[in-house]
C-alpha cells in the first residue's frame, strides 16, 4: 500500500506552488487526467479485496478531493492575482477633465415673466396677450387717451407710414405699453376678468437707462365691488411674493393717467447695500429711500364703456410695470442694454437653468 | 414746474417748512423730483469789510489786504487784484474751505507771491451773480459784516421742482399748488389781490377775433407811455431762481404772472404794429420769424394774432420777433386770449415748437380768469412801467360754463376703498374751490372753472382720497376662489414655456434681441412687412421677418469676444404683413466639441445638429414627432445652404420647422464666421394636443422578447434614406416595430451612382415566439419593399 498522506502532501505542495495556470494544468493532467497519478490510483480499487477496498477506498477517494479542491483554490488564486494586475495596468488619471455636456440658460426677462405667471395664478389671474403692431385706437383713444391730449406726447411713439391703416381705417403703431391688452380682454372676455399681460413694449427713447423696446407687465381686474383697497392689496401680496420679503412697504401716490381715475404711483421702500438697491423697509426709515415701481388706478368708466361693458355694474383696476427693472432689482442687474445684446457670457452669469422652474411650492426664485 | 418756498408764501399763509411741503405735494400728487437750496452754494462766504489795503510787496498788480471778518477777532490778510479793493468797502468775502460757484475752485490758505492770504474777495461772476469780473462786488457801506452771504442776499430761497400731471393745468402757477396745499391743510390761500383799473379811452389798436373756433376770446388794451427797463429785483430774483431769464420789465412782466397764476398772456409792441390785431387763421404758406429767431411756415389750420401787414403770433404758441417790446417801447398792447386747446395742440406738434405759454393753453387754462388776468398784468405794467392803460376790449366770449357731477359720497369707499365721513368730504372739496348743494343722498358739485379734468364722479373720489390720503385706504384681499388655485395657462403659452426649458436644457442660451432690424439685415429674409415711419436709426427700422437675424448679429458680437463655441435661441414674434408670428430660433456656430484629450481636435456643428435640435424641440412642444416628414426647404428666401437644409412638416402645407446649415453668403451679410447651423420651429403650426384626460392608452409590455434583423441594400444614391426606412416599415405593420438606418457608404465596392444603406429592423413577436418560415416571410417583405425603390438585398 502506499504512502497516501506524504503523496497528497507532495501534490499539494507542487499545486500551491505552481506559478500560472498553464503549468496548474500540467499538475492537474499528471495527478487527476487519464494517466494521471491520482486516476492510476483510482484505477486500483478495482482490483482490490473488499476488505483493502474498504480501507484504501476512502484514502484514496479523500486524495482525490484534496488534490481537486487544491487545483481549483490555487486556480481562483492565480486569476485573483491576474485580474489584480490587470487592473492595475487600467489605473487612469481621475483628475482628467470629463466630456462637458453644454449648459444652456433661460433669459431673465422670461424667468421673471415665468414667476409672474406663477404669482398671478395663485391669485387667479390668467395670462393675457396681444399684437405688438397695434391700432392707435387700442393703444390711445379707447384708453380715454384722444389725438390732442398732452398725454400722447409722454409716450414717444413708434409709427408704421400713413398708408400701412388697418381695416378700419385706423393708424398703426407700435404699443407703447401694454395697456390695448386691457382693451382686447374687455372686448373679448365677459367680466369678471382677473389677468396679467407681460410683453414687448416700444418707445422712441434710447439712452443709458432706456431702450427703445422693453418689458412690460400690465395687471388687470375686472369685477362688481372691486375698489383701491383691493388694487393696494394685490400689489403687497404680488410684491411680497416676488421680492420673497415680508417687509415689502408701499407708497401710493395720486398720479394721473388718462385711463385710470383714480391714479396712483406705487413707491416701494429700498436701501442701498453694498452699491445696491435693495427692496424692503419703508422709504422713510433711516437709510432708506422712495422709488416709482408701478403706475396703478381704478379704471375709468370711459375706458369701461369704450368696450362695451357698463360701468355702473362693473369696476375694476389696471396696474403695469417694467419687467426688466423687476428683474435687474430682483437679481442685481445693472445695464438695461445688456439685456438685449445676446452676450454668451453675461447670459451664462444671469440666465437661469433649465430646471429652475418657478413654483409655489419650490418657491419663486427656484 | 419751479416753485421757490418764498413765491409759495405769497399765496400761502402758515408755519410751514421745505420739507413740510416736499411731504405735502408728494402725499397730495404733486410729484416732487428735487429740492435745490441756493444757501447751500453760498457756503462760506460772508459779508466782509476792508480795514486797510496796501500795496504787496512783491507784485505791482496785487494789494495785501486787511479784512474783518466780523467775528470780533483779528483782522485776516487777504491778497486781492481787484484794482477797486480799498480800505472802507464792503463786499464779500470766501473763507477757506468755501467752493467758488463758478469755478468749483475748493479756497485754501495759500501763499501769494510769498504773503499769505486766508480767503478771496469775490466778483459777481465768481459767485454766479452776474458777469462783472472787473472788480470785486461792492456791497453798501452799511451791510452788515459778518452775516453769511445767502442772508444778506436773500438767495436762500429753495427751489422746489415739481411735475405736474398733463391734467393739472391749474397747477401749472405757484398759486394752483398753494391751492390744492391749503387744501390738504398745509397753510391757508391767501386772497388774490385783483386791481381795479379802469383805463382812460378806447384801446388805440382795433381788437377782434374772426377766428372763434380757435380764439373763442381775445381780451386786450393797449397802455400808452411805458418806460421798458429792468424788472424789480424781487421779480428778478424769483425768475431766475426758476430758470427763466430775466429780459426786461415788460417781457419779465408777462413770464411771471404765467407762472405766478398759470396764466401767459402777450405784450406787444405797438409801434411795430399797423391796422386792427385780429385773431384769425393763418393762410397756407404764411411764415412767421417767432421769437426763438426760427422761422415756422403755418397751413390753414393754424390760429395766428396778426395786423394788416402779417402774423405776429403763433396764437397761444410763441410771439413773434418782430413785434416783441425792446428798451424802446412806450405803447404796449397786452393780449389776454383763450384758445381751444385741441388746436393749440395740434398746431404745437404739427410745428414741433413747444413753450411755457402752450404747455398751459393746450391743456387748458381758467376761462373765468381773463378779466382779472388782464388787471393783474396791467397793474403791474403800471407799477413798474408807468403809463395810462385804455379801457379793455373784449373781442368774443370765453367758454365759461357752469359745470356739475352729481356725486354720491359714499361712492369714496366703493371706488376709492376708504371711508371719509361726509364732513371731512366737504371740507376737502370746498377747499378746492367746488361748491356743494346736497340733494337727498346725492351732492350737486359745482366744478370750479379752472377744473376743467372733471368729468365724473370718480375725479371727485381721487379729489377726495388724495387730499384725504391714499396712506388711508386699508388694503383688502380679493376674493380668493376656493380651493387649490386652477391652471390658467393657455395652450400656447405652454408650448411656449416647455420648447423654452426644452432648449435651455439642450444646451442653447437664450437671447432677447430687437424687434426691428436694419432693412439691409431684413433683405436676405425677403424684407419686412412693416417699416417704421420715424425709425430711431437706419438699424431699428423694419419689424424683424426672422429672428435670425438678430440672433446672427449676436452671433457675430459674440465671435468678436473670442466665443468658440455659440448656441443661441430667441423664441418671439415675426412680424408678417397679415400677423406676428410666434417662433423659436436656435443658432449654433464655432465647436460644438472643444478639443480634448479623449477625442483630439474640436468637432464643429453639422447640419444634423441643427435637425437633432428641430427634433428634439418639436418633440418637448408635444408635436407628434413620429408622423414628421422631412421635405425640401421653403423655396422662398436663399437663407440656407441649398444641398443642406430641409423642412419638417405634417403634410406638404403644414411646416413645423425648418433646419440646416444657412447659406454661406447669408452668414457673411452678418459678418459671422465660419458655418452656421440653424433651426427655426412655428409654434403657431404645432397642433394642439387634443384634450384626453390624465389617462394614458392601456399598455402592457410584450412578454416575448423582440428579435433584430439586420439588412444591407445597395440603392440608387438618389434615393432619401427616409423613404426607404417608411416603406420598410410598412412593410409589414403587424410584426416590424422599429427600423434604424445604421449604416451609409459609397465608394470601393460599391457601383457608381449608388449606395450601400444598411437598416436594423426590430420585430416583435406577439403571443408565441416567430418560427423559422415567419422570419424568412418577413425579411422577404422588407426585402420586396425595399425593391420597389430601387434598393437591393447585397448579397
Amino acid at each position: 500500500m502506499s504512502d497516501y498522506p506524504a503523496l497528497q502532501a507532495r501534490l499539494v505542495a507542487d499545486i500551491g506552488a505552481a506559478p500560472d495556470l498553464d503549468a496548474l494544468e500540467s499538475l492537474r493532467v499528471a495527478a487527476l487526467g487519464k494517466t494521471g497519478s491520482v486516476s492510476a490510483l483510482l484505477k486500483t480499487l478495482g482490483a482490490m479485496s473488499t476488505e483493502e477496498r474498504q480501507e484504501q477506498g476512502p484514502q484514496i477517494h479523500a486524495l482525490r478531493e484534496a488534490v481537486t479542491t487544491a487545483i481549483a483554490e490555487r486556480k481562483a488564486a492565480l486569476e485573483g492575482a491576474a485580474l489584480e494586475a490587470k487592473l492595475a495596468d487600467e489605473r487612469l488619471d481621475m483628475t482628467l477633465p470629463a466630456a462637458e455636456t453644454p449648459r444652456g440658460s433661460v433669459h431673465p426677462v422670461s424667468q421673471v415673466m415665468d414667476e409672474l405667471a406663477e404669482i398671478f395664478a395663485d391669485m387667479g389671474f390668467a395670462v393675457a396677450t396681444g399684437p405688438e403692431i397695434e391700432d392707435d385706437w387700442r393703444n390711445f383713444t379707447a384708453l380715454n387717451i384722444p389725438e390732442t391730449h398732452p398725454a400722447r406726447a409722454m409716450h414717444d411713439t413708434f409709427y408704421f407710414p400713413s398708408q400701412m391703416k388697418d381695416a378700419e381705417g385706423r393708424a398703426m403703431l407700435l404699443r407703447t405699453h401694454t395697456s390695448p391688452v386691457q382693451i382686447r380682454t374687455m372686448m373679448e372676455k365677459a367680466p369678471p376678468i382677473r389677468i396679467i399681460a407681460p410683453g414687448r413694449v416700444y418707445r422712441s427713447d434710447s439712452d443709458a437707462t432706456h431702450t427703445p423696446m422693453f418689458h412690460q407687465v400690465e395687471g388687470l381686474v375686472i369685477d362688481r365691488g372691486i375698489h383701491m383697497g383691493h388694487l393696494k392689496w394685490t400689489l403687497e401680496t404680488f410684491l411680497k411674493a416676488y421680492f420673497e420679503r415680508d417687509d415689502i412697504v408701499l407708497r401710493l401716490r395720486p398720479s394721473y393717467f388718462p385711463f385710470t381715475e383714480p391714479s396712483a404711483e406705487v413707491d416701494v421702500g429700498y436701501a442701498v447695500e453694498k452699491g445696491r438697491r435693495i427692496v424692503g423697509g419703508s422709504g422713510d426709515d433711516e437709510g432708506h429711500a422712495w422709488m416709482e415701481l408701478l403706475g396703478s388706478g381704478m379704471v375709468n368708466r370711459h375706458v369701461i364703456a369704450n368696450c362695451g361693458l357698463d360701468p355702473d355694474e362693473w369696476q375694476g383696476f389696471a396696474f403695469g410695470a417694467g419687467i426688466d427693472r423687476l428683474a435687474m432689482l430682483k437679481y442685481g442687474m445693472d445695464d438695461l442694454r445688456a439685456f438685449f445684446d445676446g452676450d454668451l457670457r453675461w447670459l451664462s452669469h444671469y440666465g437661469f437653468g433649465a430646471l429652475s422652474v418657478p413654483t409655489l411650492s419650490g418657491g419663486i426664485s427656484a | 414746474m419751479k416753485i421757490t418756498l418764498d413765491w409759495l408764501r405769497q399765496h400761502l399763509d402758515g408755519d410751514f417748512a421745505v420739507d413740510d411741503v416736499v411731504a405735502a405735494l408728494n402725499r397730495i400728487g404733486h410729484e416732487v423730483e428735487g429740492v435745490e437750496y441756493p444757501a447751500e452754494k453760498f457756503a462760506g462766504f460772508r459779508v466782509a469789510k476792508v480795514l486797510t489795503a496796501e500795496k504787496h510787496p512783491q507784485a505791482d498788480k496785487l494789494q495785501v489786504l486787511s479784512v474783518d471778518t466780523g467775528e470780533g477777532g483779528a483782522p485776516i490778510t487777504v491778497v486781492c487784484g481787484a484794482p477797486n479793493a480799498r480800505a472802507g468797502l464792503v463786499g464779500v468775502l470766501g473763507l477757506p474751505g468755501a467752493v467758488v460757484p463758478a469755478t468749483k475752485l475748493v479756497l485754501k490758505v495759500a501763499a501769494v507771491r510769498g504773503v499769505e492770504s486766508n480767503g478771496m474777495m469775490c466778483s459777481t461772476r465768481e459767485l454766479e451773480l452776474g458777469d462783472d469780473h472787473d472788480g470785486i462786488i461792492e456791497l453798501p457801506a452799511d451791510a452788515p459784516v459778518g452775516t453769511p452771504f445767502a442772508d444778506y442776499s436773500g438767495v436762500d430761497d429753495p427751489v422746489i421742482e415739481v411735475s405736474i400731471t398733463p391734467n393739472r393745468q391749474d397747477c401749472m402757477g405757484v398759486r394752483g399748488i398753494a391751492r390744492d396745499l391749503a387744501a390738504a391743510g398745509l397753510g391757508t390761500l391767501k386772497p388774490l389781490d385783483v386791481p381795479t383799473i379802469e383805463g382812460e379811452d378806447a384801446p388805440a389798436t382795433e381788437i377782434r377775433t374772426d377766428d372763434p373756433d380757435g380764439c373763442p376770446a381775445f381780451y386786450g388794451r393797449t397802455i400808452r407811455g411805458v418806460t421798458n427797463g429792468t424788472a424789480p429785483e424781487w421779480m428778478r430774483r424769483r425768475l431766475e431762481a426758476i430758470g427763466q431769464r430775466s429780459i426786461s420789465a415788460l417781457v419779465d412782466i408777462s413770464n411771471y404772472v404765467m407762472f405766478d397764476l398759470g396764466r401767459p398772456s402777450h405784450i406787444y409792441d405797438r409801434a411795430k404794429l399797423s391796422g386792427a390785431l385780429v385773431a384769425r387763421r393763418a393762410r397756407a404758406g404764411e411764415t412767421v420769424t417767432a421769437l426763438n429767431g426760427k422761422d415756422y411756415r403755418l397751413t390753414d389750420t393754424m390760429t395766428v394774432i396778426a395786423d394788416d401787414n402779417g402774423v405776429h403770433d403763433i396764437a397761444g404758441i410763441m410771439g413773434g420777433e418782430h413785434s416783441g417790446c425792446s428798451e424802446t417801447t412806450t405803447d404796449v398792447l397786452v393780449e389776454i386770449a383763450w384758445f381751444t386747446p385741441e388746436r393749440i395742440a395740434l398746431t404745437g406738434q404739427a410745428l414741433g415748437l413747444t413753450s411755457d405759454a402752450r404747455s398751459r393753453f393746450e391743456r387748458g387754462v381758467d376761462p373765468a380768469f381773463l378779466d382779472d388776468a388782464t388787471a393783474i398784468v396791467t397793474g403791474h405794467i403800471l407799477n413798474l412801467c408807468g403809463g395810462t392803460p385804455s379801457t379793455v376790449t373784449r373781442a368774443g366770449t370765453p367758454p365759461v360754463a357752469s359745470r356739475h357731477i352729481d356725486y354720491d359720497p359714499a361712492l369714496a369707499q366703493a371706488l376709492g376703498g376708504v371711508a371719509i365721513p361726509e364732513d371731512r368730504q366737504r371740507a376737502i372739496l370746498e377747499a378746492l374751490g367746488f361748491t356743494i348743494m346736497e340733494l337727498g343722498a346725492l351732492w350737486h358739485v359745482t366744478v370750479p372753472s379752472w377744473r376743467r379734468d372733471m368729468d365724473g364722479p370718480p375725479d371727485i373720489v381721487e379729489e377726495v382720497v388724495r387730499i384725504h390720503g391714499f396712506e388711508a385706504i386699508p388694503s383688502t384681499p380679493l376674493p380668493r376662489a376656493e380651493g387649490v388655485a386652477k391652471p390658467t395657462a393657455t395652450t400656447e403659452q405652454l408650448i411656449e414655456r416647455r420648447l423654452r426649458r426644452a432648449a435651455a436644457a439642450a444646451g442653447f442660451h437664450e437671447a432677447v434681441t430687437w424687434s426691428f432690424v436694419s432693412e439691409r439685415e431684413a433683405a436676405p429674409f425677403g424684407g419686412g412687412a412693416w417699416s417704421l415711419a420715424n425709425p430711431i436709426s437706419e438699424d431699428m427700422k423694419v419689424m424683424r421677418p426672422s429672428l435670425l437675424p438678430g440672433l446672427l448679429s449676436a452671433a457675430a458680437r459674440n465671435q468678436n469676444r473670442g466665443a468658440a463655441s455659440i448656441r443661441l435661441f430667441e423664441i418671439g414674434r415675426r412680424y408678417l404683413a397679415d400677423a406676428e408670428r410666434p417662433t423659436l430660433a436656435v443658432l449654433m456656430t464655432g465647436e460644438k466639441r472643444a478639443r480634448d484629450w479623449q477625442t483630439g481636435k474640436a468637432a464643429p456643428f453639422d447640419a444634423f445638429d441643427a435637425k437633432a435640435a428641430a427634433l428634439t424641440l418639436l418633440e418637448a412642444a408635444g408635436a407628434p414627432a413620429d408622423r414628421l416628414q422631412v421635405m425640401a426647404a421653403n423655396a422662398e428666401g436663399a437663407i440656407w445652404h441649398p444641398g443642406q437644409s430641409a423642412t419638417l412638416r405634417l403634410g406638404p402645407k403644414a411646416v413645423l420647422a425648418e433646419f440646416g446649415a444657412l447659406h454661406p453668403a447669408l452668414t457673411r451679410h452678418f459678418d459671422v464666421a465660419g458655418p452656421v447651423m440653424a433651426a427655426q420651429i412655428f409654434l403657431d403650426a404645432i397642433p394642439a394636443k387634443r384634450a384626453s384626460g390624465p389617462a394614458r392608452a392601456a399598455f402592457m409590455p410584450p412578454a416575448l422578447q423582440s428579435v433584430r434583423r439586420d439588412f444591407a441594400f445597395l440603392a440608387p444614391d438618389t434615393l432619401a434614406a427616409a423613404d426607404l426606412v417608411r416603406a420598410i416599415r410598412g412593410a409589414d405593420k403587424t410584426n416590424i416595430v422599429n427600423v434604424r438606418l445604421f449604416d451609409r457608404f459609397a465608394g470601393e465596392g460599391v457601383p457608381e451612382g449608388q449606395l450601400s444603406l444598411a437598416v436594423e429592423v426590430e420585430l416583435q413577436p406577439q403571443d408565441k415566439s416567430f418560427t423559422d418560415p415567419e422570419l424568412k416571410a418577413i425579411a422577404d417583405k422588407v426585402v420586396a419593399a425595399a425593391a420597389k425603390l430601387g434598393a437591393a438585398l447585397r448579397g
